[in-house]
């Protein structure tokens, strides 16, 4: 009886776990939600400067805005929103069962890493001012 | 029913919540995703102008209120699933909560004053 043999308790190696797909995207969304809320106070600043009256506030979303860093956390944040944003269309997809099939979901989990990466790629560049 | 200390409401609410909101966002999502495309961030002024819109306002309002919504439940559940200690959690729960409320109010006062 192999099964009786077996290491327990059995714990975790999370370097060494190997997540399909669907898990990677799932686990995604999961960090790009984490990352949203850990930078929002960031980005209703900016809100807070792009609508302020001021010559100052103008000045300061100028500078801001054009800080490279900035820039870069802006890009990894565009990504999160759209990462977020498809999963979340895909949850609602199959939370009315449609792509519940193992190589539906499959499929719908590549589509979401792949189309949020070609969005950011749209908006990022419009982001850096390419366009 | 002996329950463990988690934060947890046992229930279909929260499920539901999350679904509404998300829902609420990502049509609020395309709608500014619209106007930006129809120039309505073109310039400061325009910007300024759409945003200062009754009716953009007050769906600005419902993404506010569904993003800080949302966050809870999903920031929450991170807390729920890693953390093992329940005093820890419970303390980051509550921290999670007040800059969440605190965000709220001050995202609000930015839309509503304009």
């Amino acid at each position: 009886m192999p099964e009786m043999t077996k290491q327990r308790p059995k714990y975790l190696a999370l370097h060494e776990i190997r997540l399909p797909l669907a898990g990677f995207a799932s686990i995604l969304h999961r960090v790009s939600g984490a990352g949203l809320f850990l930078m929002l106070p960031l980005l209703i600043w900016l809100l807070q400067l792009s609508l302020g009256s001021t010559q100052q506030s103008a000045e300061l979303f100028a500078a801001v805005t054009g800080n490279w860093l900035v820039k870069l956390i802006l890009l990894g944040l565009l990504w999160a929103f759209l990462h977020h944003f498809c999963m979340g269309i895909r949850i609602l997809l199959i939370d009315v069962h449609v792509g519940v099939e193992k190589q539906q979901a499959r499929a719908s989990a590549m589509a979401v890493m792949v189309i949020s990466l070609a969005l950011t790629l749209v908006f990022g560049l419009k982001l850096l001012g390419a366009y | 029913m002996n329950r463990l200390v988690v934060g947890a409401h046992y229930g279909l609410k929260d499920w539901l919540a999350q679904r509404v909101t998300g829902v609420v966002m990502a049509v609020y999502t395309l709608i500014v995703l619209a106007a930006a495309m129809g120039g309505a961030t073109a310039s400061r002024e325009a910007w300024q102008a759409f945003m200062a819109n009754g009716f953009i306002r007050f769906i600005s309002f419902l993404f506010i209120v569904s993003l800080c919504y949302h966050a809870w439940v999903g920031i929450r559940d991170i807390w729920m699933d890693y953390l093992n200690s329940a005093a820890l959690r419970v303390i980051l729960h509550v921290l999670t909560l007040l800059a969440l409320v605190g965000y709220a109010g001050w995202a609000v006062q930015i839309i509503w004053r304009l």
